[in-house]
């Protein structure tokens, strides 16, 4: 046959083979095998987005780790200021108090002291006065005239007792 | 694991490689002897002998051993309207004893190896399962074996990794898929995707068959290169939109007066694209055919042994440029396919677009 010249029946021929090749091989090699290259293109880029998504949330959960336990040390950190202000606060309040009282005490007991000191020196002058008298009374006793005299002397003694 | 993949996948193409080459030399060796006992029988010449290894024959003839023709003999299918379809053996057309050929039923081969009516007033249409045919079914099947044999793999394990004859043509499909339709055609290649690899794998299916030894010059025919080129440029055409009958018909930023000239010359080139795809697989593949042919006829018309020895070297290592242009051929005309079917189908812009929006 000639080199040139394409002859009909080979056309026919491969345009028949062909287009069953064609149609054969699209539905039943083609269509799954490029459907799967697709799904597993696809799959592979959906599994890297997630690992890099992944990798932003974790990095991002780490930072807001990072931020919470920054605060958490902040928190902490001003707590114990404030327990340990408070504490001297406390502190200082309770020593006031304490001195406080302790002043009162002081003051209270200066108080009694001097109460009781007048009443014992009340107690004292009419216990003296009463001792003078009846001191007076046995000195009157045995000598009446001289009572001006007498009662000067005593009165020279209470004043001395009072002085004590 | 990849390193590992990759390694098998050399040696696959390594052992692919040395059947080829081991097949070219049996094809050499078978070759030879044809050469030889033509020569002594008929004293053919060297040119007919060649052209006649590349031509389609209506039988199938892979050697002479002594004097025994190997042959196959092919089914003829003839129809003509007065007598109908006709189906009878090529045998008929050769005589049994002197294989010489003869005529059967009104009809005889010519020298051009047609089948011809021996009344002048009929006409016969030829639609023979000739050399051809029966390669191009061999080539269809083989296809469909393997490809069917790697979409099942991607059927029952469609995420895992490709294995065996899948992780073979895997990256093959990969590459018609990323390196030729996409950048051709677009965001629109999905469309014609199955059309591009089924035409890249039978046309390099085809070449490296026809590299066989008595295997026929399929894709080196005109005929099969034409049906291939027609239906490109068949889809080219009939996907065309309006831009681009429009840069055939009224070729934009051209003065009006040039479209005398400018029109004519896109109306033949929408047609010497297919013509183009056609004869650039038909002369590759035959020319290598007939490279081959002639050397090893070399050593016959020499007639001494060093040249024999001479040229089988140059045979084999036309034969490894053989594959290489069988693979080559078959990407470009896929990717040439692709071009032009991208050309048809591409959504233009024009530099007054651009200007346009960036004013809005």
């Amino acid at each position: 046959m000639d080199l040139l010249i394409p002859s009909e029946g080979l056309i026919f021929w491969q345009l028949i083979g062909f287009l069953v090749l064609l149609f054969l091989l699209s539905k039943y090699a083609w269509k799954p095998i490029l459907a799967s290259l697709e799904e597993r293109e696809n799959s592979i880029t959906e599994a890297l987005e997630a690992a890099e998504v992944a990798k932003q949330e974790m990095k991002k959960l780490q930072a807001e780790n990072e931020k919470i336990l920054a605060e958490a040390r902040l928190e902490r950190d001003k707590m114990l200021k404030e327990a340990l202000s408070t504490a001297t606060m406390i502190k200082d309040e309770a020593r006031e108090e304490a001195s406080k009282i302790g002043q009162k005490m002081i003051d209270d007991a200066r108080a009694v002291i001097i109460n009781e000191k007048q009443a014992a020196m009340t107690e004292l002058k009419n216990q003296v006065a009463t001792l003078s008298l009846q001191v007076a009374e046995k000195l009157l006793r045995k000598d009446l005239s001289a009572s001006t005299e007498q009662k000067g002397l005593v009165d020279r003694y209470i004043k001395d007792l009072q002085i004590n | 694991m990849k390193g590992c993949a990759e390694k098998s996948k050399i040696n696959e193409l390594i052992r692919i490689f040395l059947v080829l080459m081991m097949m070219s030399f049996s094809f050499q060796v078978a070759t030879a002897q044809e050469v030889e006992e033509q020569e002594v029988e008929e004293g053919e010449s060297k040119t007919e002998y060649i052209l006649h290894h590349i031509k389609d024959t209506h039988d199938w003839h892979f050697a002479n051993i002594g004097h025994a023709h190997l042959t196959l003999p092919l089914p003829v299918i003839l129809y003509s309207a007065d007598r109908g379809l006709e189906i009878f053996s090529s045998n008929n057309f050769l005589d049994p004893e002197t294989h010489e050929k003869v005529s059967h039923a009104g009809y005889t081969i010519d020298e051009h190896e047609h089948i011809v009516a021996e009344d002048p007033s009929r006409n016969v249409y030829d639609f023979s399962i000739t050399k051809n045919v029966a390669m191009l079914f061999i080539t269809v099947l083989v296809l469909i074996f393997i490809m069917f044999a790697v979409a099942k793999r991607y059927k029952n394990h469609p995420k895992a990794a490709p294995k065996g004859v899948a992780s073979f043509f895997e990256p093959i499909i990969i590459f018609i898929r990323d390196e030729i339709a996409k950048p051709n055609i677009g965001p629109k290649y999905a469309r014609f995707l199955p059309y591009l690899l089924t035409l890249f794998f039978f046309i390099w299916f085809g070449n490296l068959l026809g590299l066989l030894p008595g295997a026929a010059n399929l894709t080196g025919n005109i005929a099969v290169t034409f049906v291939l080129a027609m239906i490109t440029f068949l889809i080219t055409n009939v996907n065309g939109n309006k831009e681009y009958w429009k840069h055939i018909f009224a070729t934009p930023g051209v003065p009006k007066l040039l479209w005398l000239i400018i029109v004519p010359v896109e109306i033949i080139g929408i047609f010497t694209k297919p013509i183009s795809l056609m004869v650039r697989l038909f002369v590759a593949i035959t020319a290598g055919h007939i490279v081959i042919l002639s050397l090893i006829g070399l050593a016959f018309i020499f007639n001494s042994y060093a040249m024999g020895v001479v040229s089988s070297v140059m045979v084999v290592f036309i034969n490894i440029i053989e594959i290489l242009v069988a693979t080559i051929q078959a990407y470009v005309f896929t990717l040439f396919s692709s071009m032009y079917i991208g050309a048809a189908i591409a959504e233009h812009h024009h530099d007054e677009h651009h200007v346009d929006k960036a004013l809005i």
